[in-house]
Formats: C-alpha cells, structure tokens, sequence
C-alpha cells in the first residue's frame, strides 16, 4: 500500500474526441483536433483536487492517430507536464496502446526526446520512445518488480549505484520516488487494483 | 478564343502539356478540348480542375470544357464525382452524366479538402473502403488501413496548413499492365494555394540567398522536414509518409511551383528532381502503390 495520496485519473480520448467535436469519429487527426483533445485533457486535470495525480490516458477507442495528433495528444502534453512551471504533478499512463498508435506516438517522442509508458491491450507495460539502453533495462527491471526500496537500488546495478539512473527516470516521469519513503514505484503499481 | 486540346491519356505528368498551353496565352479565353480523351487517373483529373481553377481565377471567367458526351471517361468522371467539383470550375457544354454506384475500384471520389472536418470526413470514408481494396486488390496487411489513413490525413492537412487555399484528394486503384504488369492505387492531392516556396519563404528562404526557388523549397521541406512553423513537433508528415510509401515500395512526387520532387522506387525511371517546369501555383503531391508481389516480405 502507498502511504500517499496518489489521484488516478483516467481520461477515454475516443469519449473526448467526440465529446469536444461534436462528432462521432473517433479518428485521431489533424491538428486542431489533437489541440482540443489536450487542452481537454489539461482541463480535465486542472480541475480535479489533489496535488499529485497519475493520469490514465486511454486509446482504447482510437481507430486512427496521425502524426499531427500524436504530436499534440502525446509529446505536447508531456512536454507541458515537464516543464517546471507544470500546473500539476501529473504522471501518465497511456492505455490500450496498439500499433496503430505506436507508431506514431514513437515517431513524435522520439522527435522531442521524450518517452512514455504505455499500457498494451494485453495488460502488459511497455517503455516506448526515446530511452537509453541502461534507462530501459532499468526501467524494466522496476515494472517487474513494481517497486524498489532504497537499499536495494543502492545495490541494483552491477556497475554500480542505480540511484542516479532511478532519479532520471523519476525526472523523466517514468517512475514515480515515494516522497515518504524514498522507494522507487513503476507507474503500474501505482495504478494497483484501481486501473 | 485559345483551344487547347487535352491529351487522350490524362494522368498527373500530362497535366504539364496543359499548364505549358494555358501559358502559351495567359490573357486569351480558353477552351479544354477534351473530347479525346479516353483515360484518365486522379492526376489527371484534378490536374484539369486545378488548371481550369487557375484560368478561371486569371480571367474572371470559367473557362469551358467540352467533353465527349456518352463516352465510357465521361461515364467514369461521372462516377468520380468530377462534375459537381467542375461546376463552379468550367464552363461544360455536356450534360451531367448519371452517376454509377457501384465501383469497387474508387477508393475516393474527388473531394474537396478546405477545412479539417473536410479531413476527418475523408479519412472516416476510406477506413469503410479501403480494406478491400488494400488487402484484397494490392494484397496489403490488415493494418494497411489504417496506415493510409494516416497518410490521407496529413496529404490533407498539407492543403490546409500550407496552401491557404482550397484543394481536392481523390484515390483510385488501376492495372499497370504495361508499365508495372501490377495493380496500383494511385492517391493524389492537389491546390492551387501558395506553394511550398511561398510557405517557407518567410522563415526559410534568407539562409538559401540566390539559391531560394521552387526546388529548394521543395527539398528544404521534402528531405529536411523544414516547416514555416517554429514549433520542433512539426514537418514529420511528409517524411513519415516517405518512410511508409517506401515500406510498400511506391512512390511520391511533390510538384510546386517551377519543380517536382520524387522519391523514385526501383520499377520507375523518374528523375529525383525536376526543375524549370511551366510555373503552376500550389502544390500537387502524388502517390503511386503498387500491388505486393506474393511472397514479398
């Protein structure tokens, strides 16, 4: 169990879609489209309580991305999030990620230098994007084990202190650093039984 | 009154012969010739609407288009939706051709592209009738629909962002018995707006200097992904489409202004680049893809 507050909040971008356009498509694209889609989801987040806040943003329903959209829907609105005047200490998880959208969305990361985790329809989690080999197999060492005490991240890495790298995914917002304890928590674990 | 006949066989390269006519006598009232014709692909015909645009728009008059009534092309642009674009283009001496339904190898009638619903409304369309024709006709994977879909959408939006102007989309596929002895779907984009120079020419065109024309506006876009937009997110379209035309061995050309620039698969002897052509406003993008070959990877 977390000691902490962590608000999770899912946002359907096939209900958006349609929802802010008026419209029944549920294709992802052109830009303007993308545009309203985030500043939805931006809305959405700024209005919910909560200081910290992990947001599920799902394509389930998303038949079609561009790499327009995928500019907008993905890479803007993590960049945004980065960004130290941030309105919100906010971590995404992006859900029902298909090939339909993989390509795109790495296209667009991979551009801005950014990555993400996404949540395949399988259930499995994925890094994707523009990561180094050390911050991947990292990465994917914490969604195995979910969380890593201190202690151990001390002595993780054979070449040494995975501290560091750890904090570099947690500044990337690919994991999250328990403000309590110091562990370290993959973004899945988060989630836990709520997703 | 200048007549210019309209060749026979009207694809995107022939559009040419018109534009080098229509020059020939800027002022003159013209008359489109075209009841030779007897082949025509969505080059070709958007090509004519874009010519007759253009010469409506100098002359503040439509220019008139004679076609051959009851011919099987007339019956086809029927199909293709080529007279309610031409309308509010040309000056038609036939009368509207009833419209056949049934074609399975329209994979889009032409459509005018103005707005971004123009292009969610394009791409709704051709998810409903592409698979069959990229699966079954040009036997691509399933995902091929999707895929594109995505490059449907951003070919539009190129009209949109960049053109200033309206412009028309229209795909087809066809047998290339002599050319490629293969099924091809032939997906073009056309306006008459500013052209890639004239987009770029505010942001980009002081660090070319003298160089600064048609094709290194062309290039500067087609290769380098440079975009009038300061935004770094922007200018992945065309190079994403590049990199998915190529995956399925086809090719695109990028005509604009004085140039036409085109990533040339192996089946094709275009030349890369093409420069000192008539001048014709806008951009026109052209996409050939070929059938898969069974047993290609």
């Amino acid at each position: 169990m977390l000691e902490f507050a962590v608000d999770p909040i899912s946002i359907d971008v096939g209900h958006l879609v349609r929802r802010n356009l008026a419209s029944l498509y549920s294709s992802l694209v052109t830009r303007p489209t993308g545009q309203a889609v985030r500043m939805a989801i931006e809305n959405v987040l700024s209005e919910e309580g909560g200081e910290l806040c992990l947001s599920v943003i799902d394509l389930s329903h998303v038949t079609v991305m561009d790499f327009s959209c995928a500019d907008e829907v993905v890479a803007k609105l993590l960049l945004r999030f980065l960004e130290n005047d941030r309105p919100r200490n906010v971590f995404f998880v992006f859900r029902g990620v298909r090939d339909l959208h993989r390509g795109p969305m790495e296209v667009v990361l991979e551009r801005q230098s950014l990555a993400a985790v996404c949540e395949a329809g399988s259930g499995a989690f994925h890094l994707i994007g523009a990561a180094s080999t050390q911050e991947a197999e990292l990465w994917g060492i914490l969604e195995r084990r979910r969380r890593i005490d201190p202690s151990e991240a001390a002595r993780l890495n054979k070449k040494g202190d995975a501290r560091e790298a750890l904090e570099g995914l947690v500044s990337r917002r690919l994991a999250f650093r328990n403000p309590l304890t110091g562990g370290y928590h993959a973004l899945s674990d988060l989630l836990g039984d709520r997703a | 009154m200048q007549i210019i006949p309209v060749p026979g066989t009207l694809d995107a390269s022939a559009v040419d012969h018109l534009i080098r006519e229509l020059a020939k006598n800027p002022e003159e009232k013209v008359l489109f010739d075209a009841r030779h014709l007897r082949w025509v692909d969505p080059g070709g015909i958007i090509g004519l609407l874009a010519v007759g645009t253009v010469t409506r728009d100098r002359q503040g008059t439509p220019p008139r288009l004679q076609l051959m009534d009851g011919a099987d092309v007339t019956t086809y642009l029927a199909r293709m939706r080529f007279f309610e674009a031409a309308e509010a283009v040309f000056d038609l001496d036939i009368r509207h051709p009833r419209r056949s339904w049934s074609s399975s190898d329209v994979l889009l009638e032409i459509t005018s592209i103005s707005t971004n619903s123009d292009v969610h409304a394009v791409v709704d369309r051709v998810q409903q009738q592409a698979g069959a024709i990229l699966s079954k006709t040009l036997s691509y994977p399933a995902s091929a629909v999707v895929q594109f879909s995505v490059i449907l959408s951003e070919v539009c939006q190129n009209v949109i962002e960049h053109a200033e102007a309206p412009g028309w989309v229209a795909a087809q596929s066809y047998m290339w018995t002599k050319r490629l002895g293969r099924q091809v779907l032939i997906l073009h984009v056309a306006d008459v707006g500013k052209g890639f120079r004239g987009s770029l020419a505010d942001t980009h065109a002081g660090r070319f200097g003298d160089r600064w024309g048609d094709a290194t506006a062309l290039e500067a876009a087609f290769i380098h992904g440079l975009t009038r937009f300061p935004d770094s997110g922007r200018g992945q379209g065309i190079q994403q489409i590049r990199k998915q035309v190529r995956r399925w061995e086809g090719g695109i050309s990028i005509r604009s202004g004085t140039a036409r620039i085109s990533d040339v698969p192996k089946w094709d002897d275009t030349l890369p680049m093409e420069d000192n052509l008539p001048y014709f406003p806008g951009a026109q993008i052209h996409i050939v893809l070929p059938a898969r070959i069974p047993g290609d990877a």
